[in-house]
């Protein structure tokens, strides 16, 4: 399972923006900022995710989109990046705000290493890798002899705070605002990395190792620090996800998160980076939307969600739109 | 003679670019055509397209009086045209033997596709010795064998042949000329033969076309053009 | 040396379970390149349709047989249904398909027989068992075996098998000789969900039937696949094999329990690392 998308996605790599694209992002991210006035605090704490969920996709995205390296265990990394904000919070009783650089370099860290015998893997025999991490996470955090730190089966509380210097907001509110800030940072950071020679090198080893490595790349290095980077993004999002959640336990990250974020990740549209904005609003709203389609069989709905938007979009909704402005393009100049 | 294969006006293209315009080409019942052309002519994509290979067309294409443009490939085939695709098309991982029993797979006659395999080791007596061995452990000119071998199962009564001699060292591309020859005199199989080697395509064929750019530029019997300065100058080019 | 030896068996006897889904997933992936992450879930519902069955009275071999028939012929819909539609899209998109499947078949699975742990019933008489191990694992090897020989022998020497194995290495040369290619591929998915199938039913009365129930084992049916080579149907099957021992001796002697598919895992990563085209796969290497 290499995953090699169309040569189109080659073309895909960030460029500057146009005056109208710029706007765009600037009118969202007002939108996006007078929101938490607007709404009522469970919409919010929905929009919440959605913010986190970008960022974990943006995450998986680097990995699986541009460098084409498929991970199934994604989780484990949002996972450890939850357990370090509630770990430090609890037992070292650091403020949260300086966790979340920690939870980021701490996932860097563990995406780095898992990374090392990734090198020796590719396709099918990474993605085995990547589910079996993924269904060794809830075990692991289980385990009796870490029990102490992870609370084990029960899981840990992590503490609501008050919004900083004052402000008048509640946590929520401030949480959100804060998840909103990192993510701008992040997916800025990310739109820099990947636009640049970082971002050739990268998609060029998904597309045509042999050739990227004539080329003078350092592929294996190249691969470990994405493997790193993508493991960042999304521990980060599981720090702020604890955050939001109060409390972390072992259930929280099975396998179903690993695939959701690769569902997410693949439906926004691979190898995009506003790709991961449109998973994050399926992986969190879709399955709700489908719950009031039908009770009983709420995943079935779902699954058909899926399928129905692969054959409709097969490059994602970022790949689908990409598709239909470049149409219009071209009849406005023809 | 009457026509066996018949092409009238038919184009064809890979999605968006055309290969083949306006295209009149056909086969006798019982002779040898020979297609010729540089690389790029588009004599590849005239045979996949008379067996409907992922290439849109449009036209007619009869084969023994029946239209068979826009049926399946499999169905073609079915119909009596066997085709060796440039690269051969043999099933690597398979031994010779399967590949031959596979060859005949869309008949029902058991007893004359065991006649049948006689005969195809009586042409190519070295595959007998290797009827065990995988296909993709064969020589070059082997698998050429194999390939047309595994064709004659189908008990066609159309032979597509795509650049028989590539990449083969010259004795043995004589010996499977020789053998054709053999096939259509002794059999009665009809062929249509697409070679670059223009020299060896005439000494077998009886009618040629000559293809430049996807479109017919010279056609007429083969010993008449073998005759005729002019046209093997311009082109044929000795 | 007796319970390493109980260990050694049962550990063969789970093993034979892994194989099926494993020899099922490279059938699979021979003639698609694609992993069917739904093979469990068809296995699990196929399982559920002999359950309801055979509490309706019906013998146990025949609901075996029906529900076999049932995995079948839902196999090939799938193929001819949903599968089909995705030829030509890119290979994450199959991936989120399978993962679709999964989710349809699991919910509908839970709603139409409940999320409840149900006992299942096993053919063999307690007579057959032994110090070493239980009737039912007996049986279960036998039936393993059974399956792998016949499944063997369609193969090898039957023309359909023969087109089957053609249309998968090669589907444009097979299309010249006249086989129909597509629907190769759709009795390829029944008879792998019919293999799958198999696997489900003999695994149900030990680890009980729930909708959820193939997950550990569609991950250990992967994981055999790998490590037997994914291109190796024959290899996948010993690598079914060879990953049920590895789990219960990690789960016996390393761990316990309550770790065991942690460190199996490990193990079948670490052999992948070290040989990366799997114990019995050919390296293909790819022209460039």
């Amino acid at each position: 399972m290499t995953v090699r998308t169309e040569p189109v996605m080659a073309a895909a790599l960030p460029k500057a923006w146009s005056a109208w694209q710029a706007t765009g992002v600037v009118a969202l991210l007002v939108i996006a900022v007078i929101v938490p006035f607007a709404v009522s605090s469970f919409h919010l704490l929905q929009l919440t995710m959605v913010v986190i969920y970008a960022i974990a996709l943006l995450g998986l995205n680097i990995l699986t989109g541009y460098n084409g390296q498929i991970s199934l265990g994604h989780g484990a990394f949002y996972a450890v990046g939850a357990y370090t904000m509630a770990i430090l919070i609890e037992r070292a009783g650091m403020p949260y705000w300086s966790i979340v650089p920690v939870a980021g370099i701490v996932c860097f860290i563990v995406g780095f290493l898992f990374g090392l015998p990734a090198l020796r893997l590719e396709g099918h025999y990474l993605a085995l890798s990547t589910f079996a991490l993924a269904v060794a996470t809830p075990q692991l955090l289980k385990f009796h002899a870490l029990e102490k730190w992870t609370g084990g089966v029960q899981g840990t509380f992590v503490p609501g705070f008050a919004a900083p210097l004052g402000l008048p907001l509640a946590w929520d509110q401030w949480l959100y605002l804060f998840s909103l800030g990192i993510a701008a940072a992040l997916f800025f950071f990310a739109w820099n990395l990947l636009r640049g020679s970082t971002g050739i090198a990268i998609t060029a080893i998904r597309d045509h190792p042999i050739a990227a490595k004539t080329m003078g790349i350092n592929i294996s290095l190249y691969k470990l620090l994405t493997f790193g980077v993508s493991a960042m993004y999304t521990g980060i999002a599981g720090a702020l996800g604890a955050l939001v959640a109060q409390f972390v336990s072992p259930d929280s990250f099975t396998i179903f998160l690993s695939l959701s974020l690769l569902v997410g990740a693949v439906i926004g549209g691979v190898a995009s980076i506003f790709g991961a904005i449109f998973g994050a609003l399926f992986i969190q709203f879709v399955p709700n939307f489908a719950d009031q389609i039908s009770k009983a069989v709420t995943w079935a709905v779902y699954g058909l969600f899926m399928i129905t938007f692969m054959y409709l979009m097969p490059n994602g909704i970022a790949g689908f739109l990409k598709v239909i402005g470049e149409r219009l393009r071209r009849r406005r100049n023809s | 003679m009457s026509a066996l294969l018949e092409l009238k006006g038919v184009n064809a293209a890979y999605g968006q670019s055309q290969v083949i315009y306006d295209l009149n080409l056909s086969v006798a019942d019982g002779g040898i055509t020979a297609l010729l052309g540089a690389n790029g002519a588009g004599k590849t994509t005239t045979l996949r397209t008379i067996c409907n290979m992922r290439v849109r067309c449009s036209g007619t294409i009869t084969f023994a009086g029946k239209k068979i443009d826009g049926l399946q490939t499999e169905d073609i085939v079915r119909r009596g045209i066997a085709h060796v695709p440039d690269g051969r098309g043999t099933f690597v991982h398979l031994t010779v033997e399967e590949n031959l029993v596979l060859g005949a797979y869309s008949r029902r006659d058991r007893a004359a596709v065991a006649q049948d395999m006689e005969r195809v080791f009586g042409y190519f007596p070295r595959l007998r010795e290797r009827i065990a061995q995988q296909a993709g452990t064969l020589s070059g000119g082997e698998q050429q064998m194999l390939a047309i071998a595994r064709a004659l199962m189908l008990r066609p009564r159309l032979l597509l042949l795509d650049e028989p001699s590539f990449g083969l060292a010259p004795l043995i591309v004589q010996e499977i000329f020789r053998i054709l020859n053999r096939i259509n005199t002794e059999d009665g199989v009809s062929m249509l033969l697409v070679e670059q080697n223009a020299n060896l395509a005439l000494s077998l064929a009886h009618d040629v076309y000559l293809l430049e750019t996807g479109r017919v530029v010279l056609n007429g019997p083969a010993a008449q053009v073998r005759n005729d300065d002019s046209a093997r100058r311009a082109y044929l080019g000795y | 040396m007796d319970t390493f030896l109980h260990q050694l068996l049962s550990g063969l006897a789970n093993g034979g379970i892994y194989a099926s889904i494993g020899l099922a997933l490279v059938m699979i992936f021979q003639a698609t390149h694609h992993i069917n992450f739904a093979q469990g879930e068809q296995a699990m519902f196929s399982a559920y349709i002999a359950l309801t069955l055979i509490q309706a009275g019906v013998p146990y071999w025949a609901a075996f047989l029906i529900a076999l028939a049932f995995a079948f012929i839902a196999g090939v819909a799938i193929e001819r249904v949903v599968v089909r539609q995705f030829d030509n899209a890119p290979v994450l998109a199959v991936v989120v398909v399978f993962l679709g499947m999964l989710f349809i078949i699991n919910s509908l699975a839970g709603w139409l027989f409940t999320y409840n742990v149900q006992a299942f019933p096993s053919p063999f008489p307690v007579g057959l068992g032994s110090k070493f191990l239980s009737a039912h694992e007996i049986g279960m090897i036998g039936v393993t075996l059974v399956t792998l020989a016949v499944v063997y022998a369609f193969f090898r020497f039957t023309p359909l098998g023969l087109a089957m194995r053609a249309a998968a290495q090669n589907p444009e040369a097979s299309r010249l000789v006249g086989i129909r290619v597509g629907w190769m591929l759709a009795l390829g998915w029944g008879l792998a969900g019919a293999i799958g199938a198999v696997a489900a039913i003999m695994a149900a009365p030990i680890v009980y039937i729930e909708p959820n129930m193939m997950a550990g084992i569609l991950l250990y049916g992967f994981a055999a696949a790998l490590l037997g080579g994914i291109n190796n149907p024959w290899g996948a099957a010993v690598g079914g094999f060879i990953v049920g021992v590895a789990e219960n001796l990690a789960g016996a002697y390393v761990v316990g329990t309550e770790l065991k598919l942690s460190v199996a895992l490990v193990i079948i990563i670490v052999v992948l690392v070290t040989k990366p085209a799997g114990l019995f796969g050919r390296t293909v290497v790819t022209r460039v």
